[in-house]
């Protein structure tokens, strides 16, 4: 199992995003520094969510968004870690749609169940293989400061 | 020309982030990327050669699939290739 490192602000910060959002998906990236096991991340970017379609259940971060929210992870001197998205009135797990759409190898996707509009149980999933062929989620251990805040049972 | 390697390729590209390319087109600029990084060129194309489905690229602001010459483009030594794999999902 892997390890996400998240300061205070950036997990109050995804959290509130997906409340902000409800009952629509909300979506991010979280910029931090690879390390041993998995990933110190120090900011979370609020990302706009495309599938204005379907909303409530779909999200998608338009690449050019990404190409700029790199461009400005370079001049803090991170990288892109993973990205985070809610579900709302779902729970916080992986679903086929997110694991068809995932090919960031080696980042995690964090996902927060939003339950009649508060933020409930975050999880975050390791997208880890060396190929679309092989690749698989691995659920990370959340610590937010050095405590424990994930895994939770959904 | 700067091309951003996005996390998930970097290990393909030994472990950096970016790579200068001296190349007049962008498919030749891949072509020289994927020839000194051979390991990149699945992550990047499909076995019959096309580029993989959710892979974009950017040259500078521009999707490169919505440009007129597409890979063919022609690109100056200050413009970038941004790489970046799709991201989305839902429940």
């Amino acid at each position: 199992m892997g390890v996400l490192h998240l300061t205070r602000s950036v997990w109050e910060q995804i959290r509130a995003h997906g409340e902000e959002t409800y009952p629509h998906e909300c979506c991010g990236a979280l910029l931090g520094v690879s390390m041993a096991g998995g990933w110190k991340v120090e900011a979370a970017v609020a990302a706009g969510n495309t599938r204005t379609d379907s909303a409530h259940n779909r999200y998608h971060i338009a690449p050019l968004e990404l190409v700029k929210i790199e461009r400005e992870a370079r001049r803090q001197g991170l990288g892109i870690a993973g990205f985070y998205h809610s579900h709302p009135d779902h729970p916080a797990q992986w679903s086929p749609t997110d694991f068809a759409e995932a090919h960031w190898l080696g980042c995690s996707y964090v996902i927060t169940a939003v339950a009649q509009g508060k933020a409930a149980v975050t999880n975050s999933f390791l997208l880890a293989g060396t190929t679309e062929e092989d690749k698989r989620f691995e659920q990370d251990t959340i610590l937010v400061e050095g405590d424990v805040v994930s895994p939770e049972r959904c | 020309m700067t091309v951003f390697i996005p996390t998930p390729l970097r290990p393909y590209a030994g472990g950096k982030d970016t790579v200068e390319i001296d190349a007049p087109t962008v498919a030749a600029a891949l072509e020289l990327l994927t020839g000194t990084h051979p390991d990149l060129r699945k992550h990047l194309f499909t076995a019959e050669g096309r580029l993989r489905a959710f892979v974009n690229l950017y040259l500078n602001d521009e999707d490169v699939r919505y440009l007129p010459e597409k890979e063919a483009t022609s690109v100056k030594a200050t413009d970038t290739l941004s790489i970046i794999p799709s991201i989305a999902g839902g429940n």
